[in-house]
Parts: C-alpha cells; sequence; structure tokens
C-alpha cells in the first residue's frame, strides 16, 4: 500500500480532480465521475482525491458517508431502484419490493451478487407507479412480470 | 411532404416505452418526421404520439410499440379514428380546462430548439429585462405577486429586493431542482420540456439581484432531466443568450449544472448552499439568511425551478397579467400534480383558487383502482393527509393553511381504501429517519422514537400511554427542529391520527377497557 504524501494511487481520480479544477466545492461532482468510471468510491481513490484537493480524509469521508448515492463496496452485477415514497405505496410499490425480495432471494438494500434491490425516494414518476430504475433508465407501472423483463432485457444488454 | 410526428422524450414517456415506439415508427414509416416533444402532461396516455394535421395536433394514447402497426394500418398518418385516438390534443378536456402560463410550451415544443422556443414567445421576457435597471425588474416581480413555489410561499421579489440592496461585488443565484417531494414532477417535466425557460428566468434574476454565476442543483434522480439541462444551457451559450456581457446590455451570467447525491434534505436551502460547497448537506443556522450571506459567504437568492420559470412570463406579459390569475395572496398559477391512485395523472396549471375536488375529480377521474379515495396528501411527505369531507377547500397558501393542509410544491397522492393509515404516519416518521441531517435533536432522535411509539401504538402497546407520548414527541419536534423536516414530519403523522385512529388502534383497541 502506497504510503507517501505525494503518491499518486488512483491515476484515473487524479486526471477527474483535474478536470474539475481540483476544486474542493466540486468534490461531489468528483465522486459521481470516480464512481461513475469504477463503479465504487476505493480508499485509494478517496486518498487521491483528498490530495488533489488539499481537504483531509476525514473531510471525505463525512461527504461520502452523507450521501446515499456514494458507495464504498463494489455492487452487484445488477442494481435495481425500486421507489418506496408515498405515491408509489400507494399503488402497490411495497407488494413489489416483497414480491421482489422473495424472487432475488435478497433484501432491500441488503447485500447480493446477483441482483441488489435499493430502496430510492421518488424519482419523478409518481403519476405511473410503482417506478423502478435500473442503469439509469427510468419505468412506470412496474409489476412483477414487468420487473422481471426489464431485468432481463439490461442483463442481455450488459452482456 | 412528410408528415410531422411527435413523440415526447419526457422521462415519463420513456418510463412507457416511448423510445421503442419511435423505433417502430421509424421502420414501418421511415418518411416520417419525428419531432421529440416534452410531455403533455396527461401522463395516463403516455406514450402519447401526436400528429399534425391542419387543423392542429391529433393525439394517439397510450402507443405502444406493437400498437404502431395498427396504427399505421389504421390511418394514424391521415389522423383517422382509431381506439387510441383522442382527437385534437388541445381539445381534450384535461388539457383545454387548464391555464397554462409556466407550461405554455411544455409538449408543444422541441425542448432543445431555440428556434421553437423563440417561435412560441420565449426570450421576450429576457430581452425586456435587459433593457430594464436591476430595480425595474424587481419592482416587477413583486407586481406580480409570485412566491416561492417551493413549498414556503416566501414572496419572490421580497427575496430578490434583499439580495439586490446588497453591496457585494459576488452574488449567486440558484435555483433549487432537488424536487424530492413525492408526488411531485413538475420541476423534472419543465427541465426535459422547457429548459430554456428556466435558463431565461436565472438570467433576469441574476440581472435583477446583480448576480453573475448561477447554479442549478438537480437531484442525481433525474438523469434526463440533468441532461436536458446541460445540453440546453451549451445551446444558449452559443448564440449568446449566457456568458459574458450578455448581447451588448453588460449583463454576465455563467450558469452550471450541480447534480445531488440521493439527500432528500438538500432541498433545504441552507443544506442545499452547503451541498454546493461540496461539503456535507447539514442545514445551518438562520441568521444570517442567504441572500445576505449564503454560498461562499455571499449574497445568494435560491429560488425554486416553477418560481424562475413563471419569470420570463412575468416580464413579457407584465406582473399585473400574472396578477390576475388567481386567489387571494395566492397569485398566478400553480403547477399541479396528480399522483398515486389517480385514474388520469398528470400535471394540470391553473390559477389558485381551484377546489381540491376539481383537481381530483373532474381532471384526476377518481382512482385508478376504482376504490373510494380515503384519504389525500397534499404538499409532500411533510403535508398532511386530507380526507374527503375536506376536498372542496381552495388550492391556495392561506386556504389550505386554514384547514391544516399545506400547498408544498402543488403534489397531491391519492391514496385509496386500502391503505392503513397508521402504516403510513409510521412511514413519514421512518422517512425523517432517513432523511434527518443529524444535526439537530428533535429531529434526528425523534424521528427514530416516533417510529417506534407508532409501531407500539399498532401492536396495541399501553396504547393511551403511547399516544400521550406521540403528541408530545409532536410538540417537541414540531417546536425544536432547525428546519422543516424536523418541523413538519409531524404534521402527516398527527393528521392521520386525528383523522383515521382506528387505523391505529386496530379492532383490539384499549379503549374498550
Amino acid at each position: 500500500m502506497a504510503t507517501l504524501l505525494n503518491t499518486i494511487e488512483d491515476a484515473k481520480a487524479r486526471d477527474i480532480c483535474r478536470e474539475h479544477g481540483d476544486r474542493p466545492d466540486e468534490l461531489l461532482e468528483i465522486l459521481h465521475s470516480v464512481q461513475e468510471a469504477q463503479g465504487y468510491l476505493t480508499d485509494g481513490a478517496l486518498r487521491t482525491i483528498a490530495h488533489a484537493l488539499n481537504i483531509s480524509r476525514a473531510e471525505i469521508h463525512g461527504v461520502v458517508s452523507f450521501y446515499h448515492d456514494y458507495k464504498r463496496e463494489k455492487g452487484a452485477a445488477q442494481t435495481i431502484k425500486i421507489c418506496r415514497a408515498e405515491a408509489c405505496q400507494a399503488v402497490g410499490a411495497n407488494d413489489l419490493i416483497s414480491e421482489a425480495e422473495k424472487h432475488f432471494k435478497t433484501q432491500l438494500d441488503g447485500k447480493s451478487a446477483g441482483v441488489a434491490l435499493e430502496a430510492t425516494y421518488c424519482l419523478g414518476n409518481c403519476a405511473l407507479g410503482p417506478a423502478v430504475m435500473i442503469d439509469g433508465e427510468l419505468y412506470g407501472r412496474v409489476d412483477m412480470k414487468r420487473l422481471l423483463s426489464i431485468s432481463d432485457n439490461h442483463k442481455g444488454r450488459e452482456a | 411532404m412528410s408528415v410531422k410526428v411527435y413523440v415526447p422524450c419526457d422521462a415519463a414517456a420513456l418510463s412507457m416505452g416511448a423510445d421503442a415506439v419511435v423505433e417502430a415508427l421509424e421502420s414501418a414509416a421511415p418518411d416520417v418526421k419525428i419531432i421529440r416533444n416534452g410531455s403533455r402532461g396527461m401522463l395516463w396516455l403516455e406514450p402519447l404520439v401526436e400528429v399534425e394535421t391542419a387543423n392542429g395536433r391529433v393525439a394517439y394514447g397510450p402507443v405502444t410499440a406493437d400498437d404502431v402497426a395498427g396504427l399505421l394500418k389504421a390511418g394514424m398518418l391521415e389522423s383517422n379514428d382509431h381506439k387510441l385516438c383522442h382527437g385534437l390534443t388541445e381539445e381534450i378536456p384535461y388539457f383545454a380546462n387548464q391555464e397554462r402560463l409556466t407550461f405554455e410550451r411544455v409538449g408543444v415544443t422541441d425542448p432543445l430548439s431555440l428556434s421553437d422556443y423563440q417561435t412560441h414567445g420565449g426570450l421576450k421576457g429576457l430581452e425586456k429585462a435587459l433593457k430594464l435597471q436591476p430595480q425595474a425588474i424587481v419592482d416587477e416581480v413583486k407586481v406580480s405577486g409570485l412566491r416561492g413555489r417551493g413549498g414556503a410561499g416566501f414572496p419572490t421579489g421580497i427575496k430578490w429586493q434583499t439580495a439586490l440592496a446588497q453591496d457585494q461585488d459576488q452574488k449567486y443565484l440558484c435555483a433549487n431542482a432537488d424536487e424530492g417531494d413525492s408526488g411531485t414532477f413538475a420541476d423534472r417535466m419543465l427541465m426535459e420540456g422547457d429548459p430554456f425557460s428556466l435558463i431565461e428566468g436565472m438570467v433576469i434574476g441574476g440581472r435583477a439581484i446583480g448576480a453573475d454565476t448561477g447554479y442549478i442543483y438537480i437531484r442525481s434522480e433525474y438523469p434526463h432531466a440533468i441532461r436536458t439541462m446541460r445540453r440546453a444551457i451549451h445551446i444558449m451559450e452559443d448564440a449568446g443568450w449566457l456568458g459574458t456581457d450578455i448581447k451588448g446590455s453588460g449583463t454576465t451570467f455563467n450558469l452550471y449544472v450541480r447534480v445531488g447525491a440521493g439527500a432528500y434534505i438538500c432541498g433545504e436551502e441552507s443544506s442545499m448552499l452547503e451541498s454546493l460547497e461540496g461539503k456535507r448537506g447539514q442545514v445551518k443556522v438562520k441568521p444570517p439568511i442567504p441572500a445576505i450571506s449564503g454560498l461562499f459567504n455571499k449574497p445568494t437568492i435560491v429560488n425554486n425551478v416553477l418560481s424562475l420559470a413563471a419569470v420570463p412570463y412575468i416580464l413579457s406579459k407584465g406582473g399585473k397579467a400574472y396578477a390576475d390569475y388567481g386567489q387571494g395572496r395566492s397569485t398566478g398559477t400553480q403547477p399541479f400534480q396528480l399522483a398515486g391512485d389517480i385514474a388520469r395523472g398528470g400535471l394540470v396549471e391553473k390559477a389558485f383558487g381551484v377546489t381540491m375536488n376539481e383537481l381530483l375529480n373532474d381532471f384526476g377521474g377518481g382512482t385508478r383502482s376504482g376504490k373510494p379515495i380515503k384519504a389525500v396528501q397534499a404538499g409532500g411527505p411533510l403535508g398532511g393527509f386530507v380526507a374527503p369531507a375536506d376536498f372542496d377547500m381552495a388550492m391556495g397558501y392561506e386556504s389550505m393553511a386554514e384547514r391544516g393542509a399545506m400547498m408544498g410544491h402543488g403534489g397531491l397522492v391519492v391514496f385509496n381504501s386500502d391503505t392503513n393509515m397508521g402504516s403510513m404516519a409510521r412511514y413519514a416518521m421512518e422517512f425523517c429517519e432517513i432523511e434527518s441531517c443529524g444535526k439537530c435533536t428533535p429531529c434526528r432522535i425523534g424521528a427514530v422514537r416516533g417510529k417506534e411509539t407508532i409501531e407500539k401504538i399498532m401492536r396495541g402497546e399501553d396504547q393511551v400511554k403511547n399516544v400521550e407520548v406521540l403528541e408530545d414527541l409532536c410538540d417537541l419536534m414540531e417546536t425544536a427542529s432547525l428546519c422543516a423536516m424536523g418541523g413538519l414530519t409531524p404534521m402527516p403523522v398527527r393528521s392521520a391520527l386525528k383523522q383515521f385512529p382506528e387505523d391505529f388502534m386496530g379492532t383490539a383497541s384499549e379503549a374498550a377497557e
């Protein structure tokens, strides 16, 4: 493990910081970009960002742990975000979640290697719930049958 | 001549397969000119395909990719009748009975065509504003009576006046597009369907208060809106409507998109400003108010997307024309959003004063499931539940507050008779637990204890005493929380408890003892 202060551990993260002018106020954007490139935020990436922006690792940890979007571990092969806010609950989101948990043998927000289910609070598709998002694509009026077909469709595209 | 066909690129339309419809159309009828517009807001009809005719656009919906062959065979391109045909879009009562000012162009134009935008009245407000002194712009907004559409309802003109009065070189203008309330999607639809109107409103606001830098803080759950806004900013920059010395007016305004990271609390303005500085989105104590000391300790105005998007109309048609709509101190129009278990869900822009009943039944058509409405949550997760007996209430800031309800961002979430309101109250506390920024104790701890106490009541443990504990806790949260998150979470809880006690107590109620 690199320990020297001036060692760049993560060249990609370093480049991304540079693209943002090494500005601390762009930390959220930088974290988004690094996570998009690498899937999750590694210790090395966070150390590199801290060094580049000249802020402490504690500050970065504070930010990363505050926001739901940032992941510190490698995610599942596929993550299905299911909305469980009020408007989707009103049209059966909770039933959809239970069925999906049973089918994919995992818990909402639990760990899973294959398909992970993640709770989200409003995707802005409140007139067409239950709403689901996979890979940034939004789906409306999702029941279990539709969820399985969407999930397979995305797997097909990833493969 | 090729027929023009409109298929929305709005996220709601995409969520029902609009892209597949486009693919099917392109392969079956390659001569057709397809235009991707925003959504007309009749979301139950999405994807809503429109065919241009001499009399206007004829609507077909909801269209799936599988319907395309049949529609073409039935003569859709000649606007022939079909079971999915609804006649002229603008004669559909849901659409015809609205008063569209802010959403005038949404669904009509190609969102990223600047010439479309100008053909339909865009940039007139900004052209006028560039000839006015800042004080004259602020005065026009004051005349309109425009109030913050994010929920607090603070007069926009007065807010701007405060920032204008600050003698500082650097000021900021931020658009709050962290539309986290469930049941609301108007900001998203506007950003995806008419992004230039938000930009135009922001440039006008920047000139008014003397800010040369603007940020649009968009939640990460809205990837389509983020993409559209970023493209729209580039187009406006290239056309000289953003940047240094805009059209020789001496006004400089640079605009940037910032993406949130999944924290509901960042919709609160002080938390949003912290987030824009790259920090944890923790709420700050006021005063100082942001208009005096906000982003990077400089005077900063944070306005909701809908407030800013109303500004071009106010400048081009005059504040008085806007104030002619509405009722009492609630002037102008509100884009209402019908969501949850509703037959005709979507966006309805109406002048304030329309009743909840008109929105739910005349526009919304009652529940989609056919079950009776049990309650409606107005104003997002922090708004109270309204029972059918109160559906005669007029929609306005004051008229709703009188009945214990809240305008919020104009969303209405409909719950049917199957809903257990005790569970919804529990969820309100759970949501506060998940999304609390953790800065103040009443919210951080109160939400956890509130959830536990509601669970105890619902299990039948010491119900009378636990209701007392819950009421006491709600008092504390309301009076001692730093911001609206902790302060208003008791609103849905209390309104559920008051109106639907049986849903908490169950059949084996202690009251029988």
